[in-house]
């Protein structure tokens, strides 16, 4: 795949202390574009995530209301997979290539995605002088794009994130299959499962050390559906287009027990797009400016093995990220509208928001919170998105959440308290990325 | 419970080679004083690669069960079989730091008592006869 440059480090917030966003206000996001659902591809051209891709940046571009000559950067995350990669000897479908300008790559567009890719398949953007990645999410590549505004590397600038899925069960093949091991996977696939076990190792300790129990977490999962079907670009809404029933949520089969297959959630085919652009230049445009406060970065190295970060290094890598969120904002942990923390595996969100701190949310105190109301119309309202588990595994709903309610455009989903500061960001309780986003600048 | 047999590299073969004789050995870092696993390349306390400062400790083959799950739908083949099993996380007694991965043989199904003393054993891989470490609750 042709070379989309990797952000250095110095982009991201990770220090403990890391004061006041020097771009504090400075930037906003102004246009949301989305395109999808699908559960796995159907294998034409025009359902590629090329195709998907290049559709959700003309819709934030046009939601914006800017000339496309005027975008002079994109942010991107490369690797567009959910977990299904291109299988060995499956020929690429060259009918498909050939629709589009090609790369050196035929597979770009198809189950990968360039910066380049992208600018030689949208010949409107004539001026694009910044091209980054924003690697493994939707955070990273909101935190790329934000920090390149403020540092004054672009104006204008398209944040991108597409999913394909392709056809089978993940992991099944390879290594998997195989009598013995190497590499990494040595010291964990001779005892291991699938990829929920090490969340759900966290999440037993959780209920050990709190006294809490799986079935609590069943008004978060209804309350996410419920939000996930008001989400009119989401994959449940779309295509399945049902509540979950706090017994079929607590009945479900185990994946990795204490995660179920709803804790799991599904991945499929969706692709997003923003238009950031200066604080400045959103003044002219279309929509309300829904201004960046702050971002940060957890960068806690846990010591467990990779999937498996121990409950207490979960917790901490979540504190360290809410001081780190409040404190680069300007803001008291009490002065979030809302959250739109990670949850795809759900059971990730109950660390992420007790790293809050915020509306008496504390260590130990999530699962009781969510016995209490929690939905949009709440005083403080939790996962107003959905999340992964209310529309689908993208990582992104959340964060388009976010700007939608800021800007009061969330539609059915808008939260009845005055949406004026809200955070979103993931995916690990170790080594995400986070936003805080605001109404005013100040 | 059969196991995918691990194959050692240069770096983690003395680790390996005292599986096969019944010692559980872990690699440590004398410039931190850490004791590390996965054994790595480089200290994670301070990055140093200096091979004067990685050496190998035997530890006592004690432990505690800090958490577990229990496995319904793994993607390796050869556990498949074996489904629903236990996934206990075990922590060394010289450094609770130090998690290993174990099927916890002989106890039942989502029956892990978290918090008491396990003991480790040596369980041969069927496919090259390579030990592994595994753990059994001290009763
Ligand atoms: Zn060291």
């Amino acid at each position: 795949m042709p070379q989309t440059p990797m952000p250095p480090m110095s982009m991201f917030r990770t220090a403990v202390h890391p004061g006041l966003w020097e771009h504090k206000g400075k930037v906003a996001a102004v246009g949301v574009g989305h395109e999808g659902t699908a559960r796995r591809w159907d294998g034409t051209a025009e359902n590629c995530i090329g195709a998907w891709s290049i559709a959700a940046c003309r819709k934030a571009i046009a939601d914006a209301g800017v000339n496309p000559a005027d975008v002079d950067g994109i942010v991107l995350d490369t690797s567009t997979t959910t977990g299904a990669h291109w299988p060995a000897g499956r020929e690429i479908p060259m009918d498909v290539v050939q629709k589009f300008n090609q790369t050196d790559d035929p597979l770009d567009g198809i189950a990968q995605l360039s910066g380049e890719w992208m600018v030689k398949n949208m010949p409107e953007l004539t001026n694009v002088k910044y091209i980054m990645t924003g690697p493994g999410c939707m955070s990273a590549c909101i935190v790329v794009a934000a920090q390149a505004i403020g540092d004054g590397l672009a104006h204008t600038c398209l944040v991108l994130k597409s999913w394909h899925n392709l056809d089978g069960r993940y992991y099944q093949g390879g290594a998997n299959a195989e009598p013995t091991i190497s590499g990494n996977a040595k010291w964990t696939n001779p005892w291991a499962g699938p990829a929920s076990l090490g969340t759900a190792t966290q999440f037993q300790r959780y209920m050990y050390k709190y006294g809490k129990s799986h079935d609590m977490m069943a008004p978060f999962m209804q309350n996410s559906r419920h939000n996930g079907l008001m989400f009119p670009e989401g994959y449940w809404a779309q295509h399945r287009p049902e509540e979950l029933p706090a017994e079929d949520y607590i009945n479900a089969r185990w994946v990795a027990k204490p995660a179920n297959l709803f804790d799991n959630d599904i991945p499929i085919m969706a692709s997003a797009a923003y238009l950031f652009t200066t604080a400045e230049r959103a003044r002219d445009m279309k929509q309300k400016p829904v201004y960046i406060l702050n971002h940060a970065r957890d960068n806690l190295v846990a010591r467990g093995f990779g999937g498996f970060p121990t409950l207490e290094e979960c917790e901490e890598a979540c504190a360290n990220v809410g001081v780190r969120l409040h404190e680069g904002a300007g803001i008291k942990p009490d002065d979030l509208s809302f959250e739109n923390m990670y949850d795809g595996f759900s059971l990730f969100h109950v660390f992420h928001l007790e790293g809050l701190r915020t509306h008496g949310i504390g260590l130990g105190d999530a699962l009781d919170a969510f016995q209490g109301d929690i939905s949009i119309s709440s005083p403080f309202p939790i996962s107003p998105s959905g999340g992964n588990i209310g529309s689908g595994r993208t990582r992104f709903w959340k964060h388009t959440d976010c700007i939608q309610q800021i800007q009061g455009r969330a539609g059915a989903r808008q939260i009845s308290v005055p949406a004026n500061i809200g955070v979103s960001g993931g995916p690990m309780p170790t080594g995400g990325n986070f936003t805080v986003w605001g109404s005013s600048p100040d | 419970m059969p196991k995918q047999s691990p194959v050692p590299d240069a770096l983690d073969k003395p680790y390996f080679d005292a599986l096969n004789e019944d010692r559980l050995v872990i690699q440590n870092w004398t410039c931190c004083q850490r004791l590390q696993h996965p054994p790595a390349a480089t200290c994670g306390g301070c990055g140093s690669n200096q091979l004067q400062h990685m050496s190998w400790k035997q530890v006592s083959g004690n432990g505690t069960i800090y958490s577990y799950g229990v496995v319904y739908d793994s993607p390796i083949a050869v556990l498949q079989a074996d489904q629903p099993y236990n996934v206990a996380l075990i922590e060394l007694e010289e450094d609770p730091g130090v998690k290993m991965l174990s099927h916890l043989p002989g106890r039942a199904v989502d029956d892990v008592p978290i918090g008491a003393k396990v003991k480790v054993i040596f369980e041969t891989t069927p496919a090259t006869g390579q030990k592994v470490p595994e753990w059994q609750v001290v009763s």
